[in-house]
């Protein structure tokens, strides 16, 4: 299984991520274990898979956080996706789930995110990266994750901009 | 002005380092070119049609005389010895090399100046007017806010993958000289009725494909909410703006789609979630911010003596009333003026200037103007505070830099992209039309009499020349591989902000001087005493100017 990093180490990745299908979402087939489900198909199955604790949801970068709302913290791990690293939707995304929605599970990148984006999806909020390509070299990677170590604005890692901070 | 500490010198140390690390990976090949692509986009770094082009950003037009040498010295050592001020008043380098621009961008930090942001799908480079802080006009010094504006903008880790560019101007004068209605935001400083400070919010303006001037969507927001509302902004923007077409991508797009009304009201619902948070400014932090753009130490002058001795001078010499006429204008201090520098003599490109006037501009804000000076949009410079027993003094140096030309805000004064002799965008040349046309109106004292006319040249829609604003515009276009040139007029980009009409068909390169000279030979033929050529358009509209232009000659 590919790995992932989360919490700035290289880890193994437990859950599977489940694709969008064509078709109506009631009528997924949602898989045993861990998996990380498309948020259409949470959305229309609430009601037989909500007594499961090993499901996760994901994002599309054009569905919004509030399609879960306060539902979120239900979830161990949630994902945002990259359908192309350019769509930055999703860096909005992370913010919102956990700054107005105060999830504190796993928030997983997932998708075409690349490398040079891991210090500023860390800053909203994202813990854990997962690319889709399996040539990534996660190694290199986690020396992005900390490009910057300072910062002028409030984010999730920093709540106070640096206005508030200056000595 | 604004002067880095070390918490902003380590920002910069930290972006420099990462955009090293990305380069190398780049040459290395372990970058591909279309990830690399918006990094270097987001440092500053195009691929143009020669070579690379470096912009560096220049905050609010606002530049030292230090800053000044170290961009001399990077037009010496890693350029052909010369840069372009562009038309958000920033700089820009034609031919650096690309492996050296790592190195570039290191020299510039060291004296708090950079790339970063001044291109690519985030938010550019704050502008403003070029007189803040010293205009007899103006309200509210507008620099301490966009300084604010600045440092949450620079490295925003929500918003560095927008659907387009994006760019904020903010003004506080009466007139609008930072043409905050065709920008993504603009602000206006201003008071309420209980005299407190705060913002009159414009948003979804721009110029480009789709010219759109600009919708107030807030009246007053109080000066403490500034950071809050631009975030509840470009995040009801990121999320909804659209990504599926380039062309369609700016935030005017959406505004126009959802209405201005609609897409006020997505803000407001954002923003109150937002505006009590961290992000409210405090009264330390503006005043912080104000700091920084205190009064530098005026002398007391008497201006009725000193304006007799600058009235004296004037009379033995035409040449240097023809400059104070155009190229100096009223400070709010008594005994001080300031002075535009300008980047348009008749044969050089507009806002083209080379290491060694870069250096003298660097000498002569030391020696006059308290070591600062400023960019302006329309492509020139300004020394803001001189005293103006010394103008005569300065205008001798100026005239040997060759930067006397008096023809400030004429029809001379020309806005003109780089075109394409530089540009992979363009259409079509622009700088050769700019010379052909400051050579039709060779003659100044008729060029004097023709008063204010702002001639605006593009080369391709992407309108970097800003030809919609244009009282004149130009813009290049591309017919089956010929380059030719559309005329529209009425355009401006002040408070009375329109977009310019088409004439009619286009031209060839070489009739555009005899074109834009009936034009103007229709506004003599028909203004009042008082009017300027934009008033006389507007109140005789287009059809005369038709005729003339499009009469068959017989």
């Amino acid at each position: 299984m590919q790995k992932l990093i989360k919490d700035g180490a290289i880890q193994e990745n437990t859950w599977t991520l489940v694709a969008k299908a064509d078709g109506e979402a009631i009528a997924v087939e949602v898989p045993a274990g861990q998996v990380l489900i498309p948020v259409a198909v949470w959305l229309a199955q609430k009601d037989q898979l909500q007594n499961r604790t090993d499901i996760g949801v994901w994002f599309d970068s054009d569905e919004t956080a509030d399609l879960i709302g306060a539902d979120a913290n239900r979830f161990p791990v949630i994902g945002v996706n990259f359908p192309l690293f350019m769509d930055g939707r999703s860096f909005s995304t992370a913010r919102l789930l956990r700054e107005r929605y105060g999830f504190k599970g796993e928030l997983r990148a997932v998708g075409n995110f690349i490398r040079d984006q891991l210090c500023y999806l860390r800053r909203c909020g994202v813990n854990a990266f997962a690319f889709s390509n399996p040539e990534a070299n996660l190694e290199d990677a986690l020396k992005s994750l900390n490009d910057f170590q300072e910062y002028y604005q409030a984010s999730v890692d920093q709540p106070l901009p640096l206005f508030r901070r200056r000595a | 002005m604004y002067i880095y500490d070390e918490y902003d010198h380590s920002i910069l140390r930290q972006r420099i380092a990462q955009f090293r690390g990305q380069t190398e990976r780049f040459l290395a090949g372990e970058l591909p070119p279309e990830q690399f692509l918006p990094l270097r986009l987001q440092n500053g770094l195009y691929v143009q049609r020669l070579a690379p082009m470096l912009r560096i950003n220049v905050p609010y037009g606002m530049i030292n005389s230090t800053q000044l040498r170290k961009l001399a010295h990077i037009a010496r050592h890693y350029d052909k010895g010369y840069c372009h001020v562009s038309t958000r008043q920033n700089i820009q380098y034609n031919w650096p090399d690309l492996t050296e621009v790592p190195d570039i961008l290191a020299e510039l930090a060291e004296v708090g100046m950079h790339g970063t942001q001044s291109s690519g799908n985030c938010i550019r480079n704050t502008t403003s007017d070029q007189f803040a802080g010293v205009a007899p006009d103006e309200v509210i010094d507008p620099r301490p806010y966009c300084e604010i504006i600045r440092q949450w903008s620079s490295f925003h880790p929500e918003f560095a993958f927008l659907p387009r560019k994006f760019k904020i101007a903010v003004t506080g004068s009466t007139q609008d000289r930072a043409a905050v209605q065709v920008h993504d935001i603009g602000l206006e400083v201003v008071f309420n009725d209980k005299g407190e400070v705060g913002f009159k919010v414009f948003v979804g303006g721009g110029l480009g494909r789709t010219p759109v001037i600009g919708v107030a969507i807030r009246e007053f927001l109080p000066e403490e909410h500034l950071l809050s509302y631009l975030e509840a902004i470009l995040r009801v923007y990121n999320l909804f703006g659209r990504r599926d077409n380039k062309y369609k991508a700016r935030i005017k797009i959406l505004v126009r789609a959802l209405t201005p009304e609609v897409f006020a009201q997505k803000v407001e619902d954002e923003w109150q979630h937002l505006k009590d948070g961290y992000n409210k400014l405090t009264q330390e932090e503006i005043q912080r911010a104000k700091g920084f753009f205190t009064a530098p130490a005026y002398e007391t002058i008497d201006n009725a003596a000193a304006q007799a001795a600058v009235d004296a001078q004037a009379a033995d010499s035409i040449a240097f009333g023809k400059w104070l006429q155009r190229n100096v204008r009223e400070h709010k201090i008594p005994g001080y003026a300031s002075v535009t520098l300008s980047l348009k003599p008749t044969g050089v490109a507009p806002g083209d200037i080379t290491d060694a006037q870069l250096e003298v501009i660097a000498n002569l804000a030391d020696k006059f103007s308290f070591g600062e000076a400023r960019t302006t949009h329309e492509q020139n410079i300004v020394l803001a505070d001189v005293k103006k027993t010394e103008l005569f003094a300065l205008w001798q140096e100026c005239k040997a830099a060759g930067f006397a030309t008096p023809n400030i805000g004429t029809i001379t004064d020309i806005i003109c992209c780089p075109g394409g002799d530089f540009c992979s965008l363009a259409n079509a040349k622009s700088i050769p039309i700019a010379e052909a046309i400051q050579r039709q109106f060779e003659d100044l004292d008729y060029v004097y009499d023709l008063g204010d006319i702002d001639l605006n040249i593009s080369g391709c829609m992407n309108a970097c020349g800003h030809h919609h604003v244009g009282h004149i515009g130009i813009l290049g276009v591309d017919k089956s591989g010929k380059e030719f040139y559309q005329v529209q007029l009425g355009g401006s980009a002040s408070n009375d902000a329109s977009l310019g009409d088409v004439l009619g068909p286009s031209f060839g390169a070489d009739d555009m001087p005899a074109v834009i000279q009936k034009i103007v030979d229709v506004y003599v033929a028909n203004r009042t005493a008082e009017e300027l050529f934009i008033d006389t358009y507007r109140r005789i509209g287009a059809a005369p100017f038709k005729e003339k232009v499009y009469a068959k000659a017989n």
